[in-house]
């Protein structure tokens, strides 16, 4: 594979006229390193250090009792049943808003590039959620849409006769969501709007004259060229939403059942105080990322491989 | 101290990381490291935002820092945000802060831990300053277990029920001098529905230890229940306790405000002052809110003492007061600020310049003697510094308590506990689960302090 | 193809169109809407019927730049452009080469350590926090403006690194070679053949890197203070308990995401582009 995408790695002839061909792999390893060991420095070490502060009973408020425990921590994370609940709302909440968006993203995207009047406009429209400072937004939706005394969502409701739901209360975990659908369909949007057109459209004319329906060119041609752009968009937003911490701390607070996981251990510093319960929790969602990112990694592999094939 | 550190070379970065993260932790010693705190003529202030905070910070530059010389810089947060980014700083001692608003539930906590500069020697140089005309309940509930003072309210309050007179008369109501609870249900289903889109009474259901747990625990106290007894055991699941919670979660569910589960303070307010409720228990500082100049609500309100069941107050205490980190580099600037906001010099130059609803009232006695302050807050002023004067922070209930607190429960372990169990609480105002369920749960985490509690 | 045909795409065309039209205006109305309440008064901000012609004011715009003694926005805003700028510049700086070892001279098993990059970014930032904290209290850094565009760059560089990876890839290997027979040297085809190629997927990587680097928050909240606050961790201090605040709100707001709103739209092409992994052609 990577003699035929890159011929410039050291080969065997050539390693052989330079005086080293340690050297030489050094030569091509040095402009990673630098990126590399940054990488290591910043992510890696802090969760060396949150792990040794996981085996201690280090409750902040009680700077004088700290002391080792062992296991102890995750034995009492482990039995925890809100960290375990935790765990379901992130998978619920990531899979939902990945999902969501990616389908609207794509729906959006096949609109878009059809040719209409004002396209431009449109995709500008359709593209600022995205660009809206998440913090700010998960402001508007709190406190401006679904606030139910004064938000634009029973107000529009008000001038139809239609009921004044309590959204966030109603429905706490589909409003966290909602409002994260809207910020990354337009993302998810533009990721597949790149992928349609960077279709080939002497095939598509061809099947066109071959009699295909619009149907089976979207099934046959542009779902199969779609799919690194859907597994490219699924990747990036899990990564993000997983992570989502602004949405939920701003419109629920992680109440009503919607704490994720980044909630739940911010709770446990912040509220709680308990810095080795909570740095066992950090642990722990740790090990079960990387088992995650694991599988998630075969995915774009995948991307590599089509890549490497095409090169 | 700041130098761009993106310059330094990155494995001495790498083992700095290692070094500096590790070392403390393992050897155990934490203090004498320095802070960032600011040096020079500046003090740095971390408040929460309360329209009294943000005045204070809008007259300081032209008269404390006129003054004195020294430049105050602000940071705002809300409620949530403030208490996480307090205890971070104070508990690391991290210095970044001189002073942060504190409220009378962390100062003994705080100064137990010896976060906190005493205040007493500066109260002592200070005559001016006039401690003594700080109510009694304040500096008590200010007060460390050592008996020092370390902190100084800025302004204070109590709580107490607000009724729409106008509303009362049309539909031949009367509110009871001393009313109960019982009455105030009754008078709530009466008056639900008296105006168009108008309910009976707003109580607050929003989750966190300081919004829903507030009012509530007022309420268990008077029906006779408490979190804990004198020797630790949690008792959530009392007869008090249950009967409290369900006519608390059963009164806001039938005559209260809609999206209850979501209203806080600044809903109820918003409710209150849009006329959508007819009642309203929450701070005495509300009326000050309420009969602001252009609130559509002004005079037209009553107030009515806390409702009772079987004690005979039951309003809370509660203050937002100046603690100085003990890790500051300025104390006595800091002190200057703190006595300057404190001040009664203040609550004048406030009532002078933006009116006298806005004073930062409920700490001093001598403010309920000025003739200013008590015109324009006629309708009120008396029925506040009652509700401060009676509130009894150190016996709420009908049973000895094994900590202090009216509306909280004076232990580090309050803010996780009260904030997971207002979010059961909560999610039973909104119908996701029944009270008793949400108690249950409730009980269960209550236990676990219990456990840590017993025999201490 | 028959004119008849061509009528139909036509008017498919049409309705198209309209559908794309509504589903923008949904997308785009929370936002019309904030734009609308930033220009009323607190009191008109919060009544149900929304007030829609209720009287313009610029309140919430002086508010927010601070009129009457406030605290001035400016701070949080410069140090929000400083710590995205830096930050992004810092990422493509690093990123750069290393997508060079990753695609064009690739180091043995590049797609390990591609995979490692890829996986800090799945590692939850929460659980690091603490300690993070610990070392900025310990050296000094706490509130320092430069440690947040440490931890900016390292929180963009995995996405940035792959990112370019697939995007330096892309640059034909026959022309490399070509210009290395001619004799050229390193930064010369590095200048010259590689770098118009892959421009445009360098400038939407830079571009994502901005956007992320400004909307941080968690971090800012946690490390900063009265030097180094960021324009998301000032934006939360307009939330009150008491008082009404939407209009401010949603002008702070409004203000905050401008940079962003800006550089997305002057870019949208680029961005397309950029996305496509260095597809299009």
């Amino acid at each position: 594979m990577t003699a035929t995408t890159a011929p410039y790695a050291a080969t065997p002839v050539r390693a052989s006229r330079q005086p080293s061909a340690r050297l030489r792999a050094w030569a091509t390893r040095a402009p990673l390193l630098p990126a590399l060991v940054f990488m290591i420095a910043v992510t890696q070490l802090p969760f060396v250090a949150t792990l040794v502060i996981s085996f201690f009973d280090w409750n902040a408020l009680y700077p004088k009792a700290r002391h080792f425990t062992g296991l102890d921590n995750y034995h009492q994370v482990m039995t925890d049943a809100d960290l375990r609940h935790s765990v379901w709302t992130t998978v619920l909440l990531t899979v939902t808003v990945v999902l969501v968006s990616l389908v609207l993203g794509l729906a959006l995207a096949l609109l878009l590039n059809h040719r209409f009047r004002g396209r431009g406009i449109v995709r500008t429209l359709l593209i600022a959620p995205f660009l809206v400072v998440p913090v700010a937004a998960a402001l508007l939706w709190k406190h401006v849409l679904y606030n139910p005394e004064y938000g634009l969502l029973n107000g529009l409701l008000h001038y139809v006769g239609g009921p004044q739901p309590d959204w966030i209360s109603r429905m706490p975990l589909l409003a966290v969501e909602a409002s994260l659908v809207w910020q990354w369909t337009p993302f998810m949007m533009l990721i597949l709007l790149a992928g349609l057109q960077s279709r080939d459209p002497e095939q598509i004319e061809a099947a066109r004259v071959d009699g295909a329906s619009d149907w089976q060119i979207f099934r046959h041609l542009t779902l199969p060229h779609l799919r690194r752009y859907l597994e490219l968009g699924a990747l990036l937003g899990s990564i993000y939403i997983v992570q989502n911490f602004d949405a939920v701390f701003t419109i629920t607070s992680g109440g009503l059942g919607t704490a994720n996981l980044p909630y739940t251990v911010y709770q446990s510093f912040y509220q709680a105080h308990e810095n080795g319960l909570a740095s066992a929790a950090g642990v722990l969602v740790v090990i079960g990322s990387i088992i995650i990112a694991t599988f998630a990694l075969r995915v774009v592999s995948s991307l590599f491989r089509e890549e490497a094939s095409r090169a | 101290m700041r130098t761009p550190s993106r310059r330094r070379p990155r494995a001495t970065l790498a083992a700095a990381a290692a070094g500096t993260l590790l070392a403390p932790l393992l050897s155990g010693c934490w203090a004498g490291a320095g802070g960032t705190g600011s040096g020079g003529d500046a003090i740095n202030v971390l408040m929460v935002n309360n329209p009294q905070m943000t005045e204070l910070q809008k007259l300081t530059a032209a008269h404390f820092t006129r003054e004195t010389g020294i430049k105050v810089n602000f940071t705002v947060l809300p409620e949530n945000d403030v208490r996480d980014k307090i205890s971070q700083d104070f508990a690391n001692q991290a210095g970044q802060y001189d002073v942060a608003t504190l409220s009378n539930y962390e100062i003994p906590i705080y100064a137990r831990n010896g976060w906190l500069h005493e205040m007493n020697s500066y109260v002592a140089k200070d005559p001016s300053y006039d401690e003594q005309d700080v109510l009694q309940p304040m500096r008590e509930s200010l007060t460390g277990d050592d008996g020092k003072l370390y902190g100084q309210p800025f302004y204070g309050e109590s709580s107490f029920l607000m009724y729409r007179k106008d509303v009362f008369a049309a539909k031949g109501l009367t509110m009871p001098a001393h009313p109960t609870w019982q009455q105030v249900a009754d008078l709530a289903a009466k008056a639900d529905g008296a105006r168009s889109g108008m309910r009976g009474i707003c109580l607050r259901g929003l989750p966190g230890w300081g919004e829903v747990m507030a009012p509530l625990t007022t309420v268990v106290n008077t029906f006779g229940g408490t979190w804990f007894d004198k020797d630790w055991t949690a008792r959530l699941d009392s007869p008090a306790f249950v009967k409290a919670t369900k006519f608390y979660v059963g009164l806001v569910r039938e005559h209260g405000e809609s999206g209850a589960a979501q209203s806080g303070f600044a809903e109820c307010l918003n409710n209150m002052t849009q006329g959508k409720v007819a009642m309203w228990y929450d701070a005495t500082s509300a009326a000050g809110l309420l009969e602001a100049d252009g609130s559509p609500v002004k005079g037209k309100l009553g107030y009515a003492p806390a409702p009772v069941e079987r004690t005979k107050s039951s309003g809370w205490l509660y203050t937002w007061a100046w603690g100085i980190q003990q890790a500051s580099r300025n104390p006595d600037k800091a002190w200057k600020f703190v006595s300057w906001a404190s001040s009664k010099g203040y609550e004048q130059l406030v009532g002078e310049t933006s009116g006298w609803s806005d004073v930062p009232a409920g700490k001093r006695a001598s403010t309920y003697t000025n003739a200013a302050y008590r015109a324009s807050a006629a309708a009120f002023q008396e029925m506040t510094k009652e509700a401060i004067e009676n509130s009894r922070p150190n016996d709420p209930g009908v049973q000895p308590r094994p900590a202090p607190g009216i509306q909280f429960v004076g232990i580090p372990e309050f803010t996780d506990l009260g904030t997971k169990v207002s979010q059961e609480i909560s999610s039973a105002i909104a119908g996701r689960q029944s009270t008793d369920s949400a108690l249950k749960k409730s009980q269960q985490l209550a236990e676990r302090i219990s456990k840590e509690y017993e025999g201490r | 193809m028959s004119d008849i045909g061509v009528t139909i795409r036509r008017h498919r065309g049409l309705g198209y169109g309209l559908v794309a039209w509504l589903a923008g205006i949904v997308f785009f109305l929370p936002i019309a809407w904030m734009a609308l309440t930033s220009f009323h008064s607190e009191a008109d901000a919060a009544t149900n019927p929304p007030s829609f012609g209720a009287s313009l004011t610029l309140d919430g715009y002086r508010e927010f730049f601070g009129s009457g003694g406030g605290a001035s926005p400016w701070p949080a805003l410069i140090n929000s452009t400083v710590a995205s700028l830096v930050s992004t510049l810092c990422v493509l700086l690093l990123a750069l080469p290393a997508a060079y070892a990753l695609s064009i001279r690739r180091v043995r098993k590049w797609t390990d350590v591609l995979f490692f990059f890829l996986s800090t970014k799945m590692l939850p930032v929460v659980a690091g926090l603490l300690p993070i904290y610990l070392f900025a209290k310990n050296t000094g850094m706490l509130d320092n403006i430069w440690l947040l565009v440490i931890l900016y760059t390292s929180m963009n560089l995995p996405i940035a690194v792959w990112m370019m990876q697939s995007f330096l890839a892309e640059v034909p290997v026959a022309v490399i070679e070509a210009a290395q027979i001619d004799g050229a040297r390193l930064p010369t085809i590095l200048a010259r053949v590689v770098a118009p190629i892959a421009l445009p997927g360098i400038a939407a990587t830079a571009l994502i890197c901005f956007i992320f680097s400004w909307n941080e928050l968690l971090f800012a909240r946690v490390l900063t203070g009265v030097v180094a606050e960021t324009a998301p961790v000032f934006l939360t201090g307009f939330i009150t308990s008491q008082g009404l605040f939407l209009a401010k709100v949603c002008a702070a707001s409004l203000v905050i995401s401008l940079p962003v709103l800006a550089a997305g739209f002057a870019a949208q092409d680029k961005l397309v582009q950029g996305l496509s992994l260095g597809a299009v052609k």
